[in-house]
């Protein structure tokens, strides 16, 4: 027996498990860099515009505006070529550093995208002006009923039960607030009906999976197939008939004092409807209540692990409902604003699968209300890129860009759903 | 706290859960409720936790009857419970799962988090604990994530606390740990009731011993009474605790394992450099605390793993990289560790389940039809041979009751030619009968020549039935060391500290 231990001070029992991690190295993200690189290089020098001295003009404030920046003139194949050199150098030295172990931030592709954006905005634009407020402004704007439908989602899949009726939500709301708003000469009253109506499709869903344990993906298929029917239904029997009961007012541009006029930020984030003043307070809202509340607490553990909940007296299918319930509040609130935000009128399918592109955003942005927030808003500039551009006349065929948003949101979602983890016990009911 | 049970009646459908049981716990006492798994112990502390509503008879604490609507008004009457299952949410910290369900807020309906860590801080230093409030659930032992539950009753100052199947997850040491924690907590008056089928942690810590069998108090016994005793009562017969088994018939090595790495999708190492050699013969046992890569280990044997280097040989032939297909068809045998989700399939009848890794040719299939009428027979032949109680060949298999899904995971792959059996956990929640009898068709493989590989959890198995055995901590072998190995030292090894020199020459 020796008395001299030859054992390394072991660590304390309550000290966290940290497993060691096998040395591999992802080449996912230099791929995915160099394959940009290469269509940088392949758009911007080998099909490069602009090679007898075009300018891309970006334009970077409003006529109205009482700071009023210089536009900016960039000579469209010189900074083509600069932006694909800059970018095959990125994408290899991203290369050496995957080949190093070197640990890629996420703020390198952030970076890259930008970069690359920029380059292609140049390309597009050559000989011509792009309003870089108006794409913005026009992010905003597109992003308003994703978000709300996004935020709807996330709150209803924290709590366990998968969303797939956003789409549904987003419609009746937009149906019902047309018609209340119309009938009543009250856009308000249009958004408070927009707000019960989603949250009577979430109810449906709410109880069907909940209750009946029906397979929520399924319910949520078919709320979205019934919304639709009963709509269009509506709209070509009572709406397209009598005028008078499809024609709201539309809310206001609503510029708020002093803000309105930050350079850039001003006319983007203040220059708005009260529908997307709204959403800023919901996404709030929404993030303080999961993360910072008790009722939130109380929904990300009936989501997680809810016989948990249950052994401490939590009623698990109370708290789902509810907050199921809430998640249609929100979404519909954001159908309004296809109707009283921005046509005017509603039509049938309006939404025209908005609804999933809300919920590609929830995954992406991995059940976070921010991240989805950030998620959605890729996908409205994504959408208002095209719509821009295809004014100012790009080379790219307008069929292609159309393609663009629903692209991205599959590169996205395919890129980085196998990284988000899903709250455990989403889609599953409970049963004691 | 005194708690009362009267005459507790509870029934699932036609099935009598708890028939007519009634209990008294006194102030202090630790009292240990023994019994086979499936006698009914869990759902009668579901009853008294509020979980589940009983048909008939009553619950009193401090001689007043209660009514329990719900596991809100237990806690609030005082009742604890330190689930088996912990019911712990993953993915929170340890302040935020202590505090869930009663919730301090602040201004705004803000959670007051700084209050739950300060209760979490006060508990864990009047026990010793040495708990962080703000680590993550998922990043902890089992062991503290047990204390955690522990931390949780007695923040609702729990006055009577059940203990459901605890040692289950623990190493002997932590086990030991456990017990002296119970102490501690019935020296302050907290009243203990303990639930366990483990004979040798009721005889070390309780005061007074109830035995239930069927779903019926079968009898009290004292803590001086001697296991064989317990034994019999808890299973209504004399049962053999230990399984004969001679000196083992060593015929050379036939399965060798080199420098045996496994890395999962999270890219983490679960096994890490493993080596060691079975000879036809010979039962080696691999032991250790759950969650320490046996899982991942067994499943690399059998070509579950995707991300695996080094090398497996079984009889000089490589088997490291091949189909699951190629693995079983070079005579591997596999016991799976979780038989309802892994070894069968629940909706297949016994003679489907019986012939599912047989799908591929002669004699279950001829050209593409399954011969039915040889399956029957086949069926018919191990149904009396292993004993299988069932209502026929085409009973569900997820009808039938744990041991008898065993065995028909057990017929099916010991009736192929075998080069090398694995069984994972091949006992785990099975009665004592058939763990006899698990245990001696596993002892007889190993006399047939078949070199076998048992991977429990549970010491009492690994000391029953290996010849040598090796101990797993965070992925690594401790060491490996002959079957007579004492249990303080196996202890010891499972809590990572390497094997004395002396033994592990071998």
């Amino acid at each position: 027996m020796s008395t001299i231990t030859q054992s390394p001070a072991p660590t304390p029992a309550s000290a966290p498990i940290v497993k060691a991690t096998a040395a591999s190295r992802s080449w996912k993200i230099p791929i995915t860099l160099g394959g940009f690189a290469v269509l940088s290089l392949f758009l911007f020098v080998l099909l490069g515009r602009g090679q007898r001295g075009e300018l891309s003009t970006f334009r970077l404030s409003q006529a109205r505006d009482v700071i009023q920046l210089p536009a900016v003139a960039l000579p469209t194949f010189i900074t083509g070529v600069v932006v694909a050199i800059v970018l095959v150098l990125l994408a290899a030295l991203s290369a050496w550093m995957v080949y190093r172990r070197i640990k890629i931030p996420i703020i390198y592709s952030i970076l890259f995208a930008i970069l690359f954006l920029v380059g292609f905005l140049a390309w597009a634009a050559s000989g011509s002006t792009i309003p870089v407020p108006g794409l913005l402004i026009g992010t905003v704007t597109l992003s308003a009923p994703l978000i709300f439908g996004a935020l709807g989602g996330v709150l209803s899949e924290r709590a366990g039960v998968v969303n797939v009726a956003i789409e549904g939500q987003l419609l009746a709301g937009a149906f019902s607030s047309a018609v209340v708003a119309s009938a009543t000469g009250n856009p308000y009253l249009g958004l408070l009906a927009a707000m019960v109506a989603g949250a009577l499709v979430a109810m449906v869903l709410a109880a069907f999976s909940l209750k009946y344990l029906v397979d929520q993906v399924i319910v949520g298929v078919v709320l979205n197939v019934l919304v639709i029917g009963l709509t269009s239904f509506l709209y070509s029997q009572v709406l397209a008939p009598s005028k008078n009961l499809n024609s709201p007012d539309v809310f206001p541009q609503l510029d708020i004092p002093f803000l309105s006029e930050i350079p850039i930020i001003g006319p983007v984030l203040f220059r708005q409807t009260i529908i997307v003043y709204v959403m800023y307070f919901a996404i709030a809202i929404v993030y303080f209540g999961l993360f910072r509340t008790k009722w939130g607490l109380r929904v990300r553990a009936v989501g997680e692990h809810p016989q948990a909940a249950d052994t401490v007296g939590i009623n698990v299918n109370r708290t789902r409902f509810v907050s199921v319930t809430l998640g249609g509040v929100v979404s519909g609130f954001g159908g309004a604003y296809f109707t009283l935000g921005a046509v005017g009128a509603f039509n049938k399918e309006m939404t025209n699968g908005m609804g999933f592109i809300a919920l590609a955003a929830v995954i992406f942005g991995q059940w976070h209300p921010i991240k989805a927030t950030l998620a959605a808003l890729l996908f409205g500039f994504a959408t208002n890129l095209q719509n821009v551009l295809g004014i100012i006349g790009s080379p790219v065929p307008s069929e292609f860009m159309l393609m663009l948003p629903y692209v991205v949101t599959i590169f996205a979602v395919a890129g980085f759903v196998g990284r988000s983890r899903a709250p455990a016990a989403d889609g599953k009911p409970y049963i004691k | 706290m005194k708690l009362e049970l009267r005459g507790i009646t509870k029934r699932f459908g036609a099935l009598v859960a708890n028939n007519n049981i009634s209990l008294t716990v006194e102030s202090g006492e630790i009292h240990a409720l023994l019994g086979e798994n499936g006698a009914g112990k869990s759902t009668l502390m579901n009853v008294l936790y509020g979980l589940y509503r009983a048909e008939e008879g009553e619950i009193l604490l401090d001689d007043k009857v209660q009514k329990f609507a719900g596991p809100g008004d237990a806690m609030n009457a005082g009742i604890g419970m330190v689930h088996q299952h912990f019911m712990l949410v993953p993915v929170f910290t340890v302040a935020e799962n202590v505090v869930l369900g009663h919730e301090k807020t602040t201004f705004g309906g803000r959670l007051d988090l700084s209050a739950a860590r300060a209760k979490v801080r006060e508990i864990s230093d009047r026990f010793n604990f040495d708990i962080d409030p703000d680590a993550r659930i998922e990043d902890l032992p089992v062991g503290v994530q047990q204390r955690v539950e522990i931390i949780k009753a007695l923040s609702q100052d729990a006055k009577v606390l059940v203990f459901d199947e605890p040692t289950a997850v623990l190493t002997p040491q932590e086990t030991d740990e456990l017990m002296v924690i119970m102490r501690q907590l019935a020296e302050t008056g907290t009243s203990i009731v303990f639930i366990t089928h483990k004979l040798r942690e009721v005889r070390a810590v309780a005061d007074r011993i109830t035995v239930i069998r069927l779903g019926a108090v079968v009898g009290e016994a004292s803590p001086t009474a001697t296991n064989a005793e317990l034994a019999s009562l808890m299973v209504g017969r004399a049962v053999e605790l230990t399984v004969h088994k001679d000196a083992p018939d060593l015929r050379g090595t036939a399965l060798s394992v080199k420098n045996l790495t496994v890395v999962d999708a999270l890219n983490q190492i679960v096994v890490n450099n493993v080596s060691f050699d079975v000879q036809a013969g010979e039962v080696l046992a691999i032991a250790g605390v759950q969650g320490n890569g046996q899982t991942e280990l067994t499943q690399a044997l059998i070509g579950l793993q995707h991300h695996v280097t080094g090398s497996i040989d079984l009889d000089g032939k490589p088997l490291r990289g091949y189909s699951v297909r190629h693995i079983l068809d070079s005579g591997v045998g596999f016991i799976p560790e979780d038989r309802t989700e892994d070894g069968l399939i629940s909706d297949f009848s016994i003679a489907e389940n019986l012939m599912l890794d047989r799908s591929s040719g002669a004699p279950f299939v001829k050209a593409g039809n399954l011969q039915l009428g040889f399956r029957a027979t086949f069926a018919a032949e191990k149904i009396a041979e292993f004993d299988i109680r069932s209502q026929g060949s085409d009973m569900e298999a997820g009808r039938l009751s744990g041991g008898n899904q065993q065995k028909v995971v057990l017929a099916r792959e010991l009736s192929r030619e075998l080069r090398l059996f694995v069984a994972a956990q091949p006992t785990r929640g099975l009665d004592v009968g058939s763990i006899e009898f698990v245990h001696t068709r596993i002892i007889e493989t190993r006399d047939s020549g078949i070199p076998v590989i048992v991977i429990s959890t549970e010491l009492d198995e690994v000391v029953a039935l290996a010849d040598r055995i090796a101990v797993m901590y965070r992925g690594e072998i401790v060491g490996i060391v002959p079957g007579t190995t004492p249990r303080a030292t196996l202890g010891l090894m499972m809590a990572g500290e390497p094997a004395p020199a002396t033994e592990a020459a071998l």
